[in-house]
């Protein structure tokens, strides 16, 4: 069980919902994802081209917890703005802070981050900041009153994967709200190593979105996840610089 | 009234009275959306009693696929 405030899920996978090559194939993504929870950004509606297909209206939204997201926003001010934005539609309480400070690289800016994550506890939202890799962040945002807090593995879209493991295993060393991995997993065992490093969950979209067969992705990371996770609990075995054989040495007919 | 809505100038038709009349008037008062009329975000059942007037600023946005 995945707990997040005062929710709970059975899939450890959240998956966003951008940059699929049809709503068909990303209907079917979703499916067999088994994700519960879905994100999207918030944008301007192209009003006169209203009849424009929106993926969220052919959605069961009573079957899936709708995380939307500010990206777009560069300060604190900007993402409280969207997250308000979000809530009014009266189908989410749930917001994923994104606050960008470096175009190139799509790294959050953490003073920002931490400031609308502040600010939008207050307000009464259940808050999860996307945020890099640092451990004093991490604490920070806790102590903010954040409901999860979503380290990336790698910049956002690249698919390099969990880059510095040590960094992520102090947040979750650490971590008194789950810790869910958003961003740069790219493949099934990065999402398998996020969940063997005790990570809560994970969060990714390109991964999926953007594979050759994006429906078969997406059940290839639920699998994943959920081995790492069985891995994780199970407690793996301690690594030896030498050998250890599984077989008796007693009893052998030889010699 | 002339509007700023979504960052166009628009001169809406007179009839254009409330939010609510604005959404059925693009069509999109059955798609999700939610109006912010100058700073202020609207719940959908404020949009009948939200009334309009000459140069508000008004922003009509919905959810689209992101990560």
């Amino acid at each position: 069980m995945l707990k997040i405030g005062p929710l709970s899920f059975n899939s450890r996978l959240l998956l966003g919902t951008g940059k699929y090559p049809s709503y068909e194939i990303q209907k079917k993504a979703v499916e067999v994802s088994e994700a519960e929870i879905l994100t999207f950004a918030v944008r301007r509606m192209n009003i006169f081209e209203p009849s424009q297909p929106n993926f969220l209206e052919q959605l069961d939204t009573s079957k899936y917890t709708l995380l939307p997201n500010t990206a777009g926003a560069k300060t604190a001010a900007e993402a409280v703005r969207i997250a308000k934005l979000a809530k009014a539609s009266g189908l989410c309480d749930m917001i994923k802070v994104e606050v960008i400070g470096c175009d190139k690289t799509l790294l959050p800016d953490p003073i920002e981050t931490l400031k609308a994550t502040e600010e939008l506890v207050k307000e009464g939202f259940i808050v999860l900041p996307y945020t890099s890799d640092d451990v004093v962040l991490a604490r920070k945002l806790q102590e903010a009153g954040c409901h999860a807090v979503m380290p990336g593995a790698s910049p956002i879209g690249s698919g390099q994967g969990i880059i510095n493991p040590v960094n992520l295993s102090f947040i979750i060393e650490q971590a008194v709200v789950p810790v869910i991995v958003d961003a740069g997993v790219g493949s099934p065992a990065d999402a398998a190593l996020a969940m063997e490093l005790g990570a809560d969950g994970v969060l990714l979209n390109t991964a999926v979105s953007a594979a050759k067969d994006p429906v078969k992705m997406a059940k290839a990371m639920s699998l994943a996840i959920e081995a790492g996770r069985l891995g994780y609990e199970a407690g793996r075995i301690e690594k030896k610089r030498y050998a250890t054989a599984s077989s008796p040495k007693e009893g052998m007919s030889i010699g | 009234m002339k509007v700023l809505l979504n960052g166009e100038f628009i001169q809406l038709p007179e009839e254009i009275v409330s939010v609510s009349d604005l959404l059925k008037h693009y069509e999109i008062h059955d798609k999700v959306v939610v109006v912010e009329v100058n700073g202020e975000i609207l719940i959908s059942e404020n949009h009948q009693s939200t009334r309009l007037s000459d140069k508000d600023r008004i922003e009509i946005v919905h959810f689209v696929g992101g990560g």
